[in-house]
Parts: structure tokens; C-alpha cells; sequence
């Protein structure tokens, strides 16, 4: 309905300086100082591929995770501010308020992509243009529960401990998706990794591997997460507007 | 001026609330925040909300937009329920709290309430009647506090609502900028517009309003004219030094209800202060150190409660 608001909401953010301190510095910065000096090793920890591939897409999850979830962060500061009453008292929908607050992540995300290819191309990594796509496309595909995940949070958690709430959940969810080192093997640790979102969007890297990226319990994992997030946000988002 | 309606808005009714009720839980047990409240607006006029701090005021507001579910009784706004008409774009609203999202310029802000309404005010236009058309292009977050309501009004105004409701505006402002906000309200009034403004202050209520809605402890405990409002709760407060006071004759001066006696002050409590003056000169030239205060708003709110149990079975 209205493109104004979403021009204008994705002018905020890219005017806000922690959106390129978290999604696009961080995301660099740890990106040449983990894979600059593994710059030549092919085979990453086992996993089959370079440690400048594999860690590029290590740290689009985490950036991307961060840019989409900072959606949930927005709407628990437009609560407390009591700007989401305002917006009640205008027709726009709930609907199209969370179609913009998703797509606003979704663009940070998109930004922390572009960013980290970029510094990719500069270690030496080099794919076919339709392992890029694939990735690409795997990637935008896996960050759906976190969208969703996002709405939920933004209405159950307070602004004042949103931060630590949010830093804490992509620090885990990083970590045990294997942002930092590869997971292989079958032990307890692969085992649960393998359940979370997080998990992957970092396994988005084995496009080049031949065969899915993701295979049958990939694509069971995230729309799992996905149907999840999106109960619990719906679940959420009623409990807070049925409030006195 | 607002008493000629155009037949059009006529036909879709103004604005009803029928046996509204609301009861909030609190630790200390159920909060009957409103009573069981009735009250009809016509299009075009201008209602004043005024009560003391807990009166129902902005609980009776939520409801009016479809912010909080009454437990009881309907909201009707122009023959809509409060979402069907926030829907069609014929409500904007002032709220009691609430700041404004950052890094976004005035101009932008207000932009982007704009073009979530079928039919805006150029957003120009709403700035112009907010006063702010000057700090269009300054960024939210370094905007005063004066600055920030008034801004905050063009947010309200720049639907173009058929009803404008202001939950205490001028909260919060100093003298120049209550004054500002004034009269930006005024001349959006001048559009014909419907009007329920919440307020603590009775000069705002006689000054800015058509009707006076009285609010205490939940209940509506009058309604009329801003003028028989004021003479129910705007009585005022001389106090004065006399030696030797006669209490019969301070008593039997126009406009004076009570007289108190403290040594050589005396106090009068006057429905009138104006003429008690003037007679109170002329009886007794040796009065000296006047001074005339309003009397507290809040003490002749609770005075008005007690005196009428009839609104508090309501």
C-alpha cells in the first residue's frame, strides 16, 4: 500500500550508525582477521571447502542473523516509545507494518551479503555465477524464521534488554551454527547443530560441493523453524495488543 | 460557527459512547478506571474531557480510538466501531505519551503518516498549521519539548480527520508554547472539524472548548457550557487582612459561599471574586494585602463527587 513508508523506514536505518558498525563492520573485520590468514588452506577443518569461502558465508549468517533480528529491535523500541499506538491509530495494517519491518531486515541482510562477497573476491574466492545465486537464494530462504523469530521477540522482550537479548541469541546461534569453525562428524554437538536455523545458513556454503546444499533435512529444519517462529510471533503480537 | 453541519456528515451521526465501562486489575485490587459512561457528540463540536489526574479521562479516550476494549457498553465514531473508522482514515489522534521515531527529519515523519491516509493534507500544509514549517528539516530527536508536541500535533492533523482527539496536549509545555499549540488548534477548528481534547486545566476547557464534559473517578458528574462549568468548579480563593472582620457582613458580600477568619486574615471563598471584590473595597477600605487565587481544581473535584453519589451509581 504504502511505499513511502517503507522508503522512508529503510532511510532510517541506513542513517543509523550501529546498523554499519553490527551488520556490515563486524561481519568484515572478523572476516579478515579469521580467514585472512587461513587464506590458502582448501580444505577447511575437513568440511571440503577454503577457509575464505567457508568463512565468508560463516559471517553472512552472522551478520545477516543480526540485520534481520535488529527488526525485532525496532518494534520493541517503537513499543516502549509508544510510536506502535500511533501507528494503531492510523489504517495501516498490522499486516503491512510487519511486511515492513521484515523487508527492512531483509535489505540490512541483503547489504551485509553484498559487503561480504565483496571482501570474499579480495581473499581469492572465485564460483560459478550459479553457486552464487544458489547461496544467495539458500541464504534469503534461511533467514525466514529469523524474521519471524524478530516480530516475536520485538512484542515479548523489553527494550531495555532487547540488546543483550539479541546479542546473546546470534552469539549462540552462531557459535553452534558453525560461524566460527566447521561441525562435522555425528557427535551430540553435530546432532544439535544440525536442528538449529542457524546451522543452515552457514551450510549454504557447500553449494559448491555438488549435490543440495541442504538436502531433506535442511529444508525440514528451517520451515520447522519457520512455523515455530511465526506461532509464537502471532502468539505474541496478540498477547500484547489484547493488553488492557 | 461549528453549529451549521453539513447535511452529509449529519447523516453518519457524530460520536456515541453508551454505558461505557472499564475495569483495570492492580495489585490493590480492580481499578474501575471508567463507570459506565454515555455521552453523544455531535459533528463539528468541540468537547472538552476535563477531570483531575485518575478521572477516566484517557482510559475513556482509549476506548474512543479503539485502543483499549471496554468491558462494557459501545463506541460508535460516525457510525463506525473506533477500528472501523481508524480504517477509513477519519480519526487522528494526539496520545498522552509517546515520543516520535529518530532519525527522521519533520518533514520526513509526518511524510510517512501521511501516506498511510486515503486522503492527507498536503504535508506542507499540516506543518503550516502546526506552527513547525520552520523546523521542517530538522531531525526528530533535536526537537524541544514544546517542539516535539507540536510536532506530534501535525502527525495527528495531517490525516485530515473528521475527529481529532488530543489526550492532554499542552502537558508538559511552558506558558509561550502552550500558547503556540493553541492556537495551531485553532486553526485546524476552523475546518469544521469534531474535537474531545482531554485536559486538567480549566482555562484550556473554557477557552478552547464548545462543551465541558466534567470527569471524576470514572463518571461524568456534569456537561455543559464551558461558562456553567466554570461556576460549578472555578471558584476562587481572596485572602486579605482586616482587622476587626465582621464575619455576617464578609458573609452576606456578592459572590462570596464561605468565609474563614484567622486572626486578622481573613479568607473568602467566592463563586464570583470579581464583584466580592469590588464590594469587599467599598464595605471595608481598610482591607489591605489582596490576593486572589484559584482555588484547587482537585478539592472542588472531590467536593463535586461527594456532593452528587447519584452519577457514582452509574
Amino acid at each position: 500500500m504504502s511505499s513511502t513508508y517503507l522508503r522512508l523506514e529503510l532511510l532510517r536505518m541506513f542513517r543509523n550508525r550501529r546498523f554499519f558498525i553490527f551488520s556490515l563492520g563486524f561481519p568484515i573485520v572478523l572476516y579478515y582477521l579469521i580467514a585472512g590468514p587461513n587464506k590458502g588452506n582448501d580444505d577447511l577443518g575437513g568440511s571440503g571447502i577454503s577457509a575464505p569461502v567457508y568463512y565468508m558465508i560463516g559471517l553472512v549468517a552472522f551478520g545477516a542473523m543480526t540485520a534481520v533480528l535488529s527488526a525485532g529491535a525496532r518494534i520493541s523500541a517503537e513499543r516502549s516509545t509508544g510510536w506502535n499506538r500511533q501507528l494503531r491509530i492510523t489504517p495501516l495494517t498490522t499486516r503491512e507494518y510487519f511486511r515492513t519491518k521484515v523487508l527492512t531486515g531483509y535489505a540490512a541482510a541483503c547489504a551485509t551479503i553484498v559487503v561480504m562477497y565483496v571482501a570474499g573476491a579480495t581473499l581469492g574466492v572465485s564460483l560459478p555465477a550459479l553457486d552464487w545465486i544458489e547461496m544467495t537464494g539458500l541464504i534469503l530462504v534461511g533467514l525466514v524464521p529469523f524474521a519471524a523469530g524478530a516480530i516475536a521477540m520485538g512484542h515479548l522482550v523489553p527494550v531495555d534488554s532487547i540488546g543483550p537479548a539479541m546479542g546473546g541469541t546470534t552469539a549462540i546461534l552462531a557459535f553452534l551454527g558453525g560461524t566460527w569453525f566447521p561441525i562435522t562428524g555425528d557427535g551430540v554437538f553435530a546432532t544439535v547443530a544440525k536442528l538449529l536455523p542457524s546451522y543452515w545458513l552457514v551450510q549454504a556454503s557447500h553449494v559448491g560441493l555438488g549435490g543440495a546444499a541442504w538436502g531433506r533435512t535442511g529444508w525440514l529444519v528451517v520451515a520447522a523453524w519457520t512455523v515455530g517462529m511465526t506461532a509464537l510471533a502471532f502468539r505474541a503480537y496478540r498477547r500484547d495488543t489484547n493488553r488492557v | 460557527m461549528r453549529t451549521e453541519v453539513a447535511p452529509a456528515r449529519e447523516a453518519v451521526g457524530g460520536i456515541r459512547l453508551a454505558a461505557l465501562a472499564k475495569t483495570f486489575q492492580s495489585p490493590q485490587g480492580p481499578v474501575r478506571a471508567v463507570r459506565g459512561i454515555d455521552l453523544d457528540i455531535a459533528p463539528g463540536e468541540t468537547v472538552a474531557l476535563l477531570g483531575p489526574n485518575g478521572a477516566g479521562k484517557s482510559t475513556t479516550i482509549e476506548m474512543l480510538l479503539g485502543l483499549t476494549r471496554p468491558d462494557a457498553g459501545t463506541v460508535s465514531v460516525f457510525g463506525l466501531p473506533p477500528e472501523g473508522a481508524v480504517d477509513a482514515g477519519t480519526v487522528g489522534a494526539m496520545l498522552q505519551t509517546g515520543s516520535l521515531i529518530r532519525d527522521l527529519s519533520v518533514r520526513e515523519l509526518v511524510t510517512m503518516i501521511a501516506s498511510l491516509y486515503p486522503e492527507p493534507l498536503e504535508v506542507d500544509d499540516a506543518l503550516e498549521l502546526a506552527g513547525i514549517a520552520s523546523l521542517a528539516g530538522r531531525r526528530t530527536q533535536k526537537l524541544s519539548g514544546g517542539e516535539t508536541q507540536r510536532t506530534r500535533f501535525a502527525v495527528a492533523i495531517v490525516a485530515d480527520p473528521e475527529l481529532l482527539v488530543l489526550d492532554e496536549p499542552t502537558v508538559a509545555m511552558d506558558v509561550e508554547s502552550r500558547r503556540a499549540f493553541w492556537t495551531a488548534m485553532r486553526a485546524f477548528v476552523a475546518r469544521e472539524k469534531t474535537v474531545v481534547f482531554a485536559t486538567h486545566y480549566l482555562e484550556e476547557a473554557d477557552a478552547y472548548a464548545d462543551r465541558v464534559v466534567l470527569m471524576a473517578t470514572g463518571a461524568i458528574v456534569a456537561d455543559g457550557p464551558p461558562t456553567e462549568i466554570k461556576a460549578m468548579v472555578g471558584s476562587r480563593r481572596i485572602r486579605a487582612t482586616l482587622p476587626g472582620a465582621d464575619r455576617a457582613l464578609l458573609a452576606a458580600l456578592p459572590g462570596v459561599t464561605e468565609v474563614d477568619l484567622r486572626g486578622e486574615a481573613i479568607v473568602l471563598i467566592c463563586s464570583d471574586s470579581d464583584a466580592a471584590l469590588r464590594a469587599l473595597l467599598d464595605a471595608s477600605p481598610a482591607v489591605r494585602d489582596i490576593e486572589v487565587t484559584g482555588a484547587g481544581l482537585e478539592e472542588a473535584f472531590v467536593q463535586l463527587t461527594h456532593e452528587e453519589p447519584a452519577a457514582e451509581a452509574a
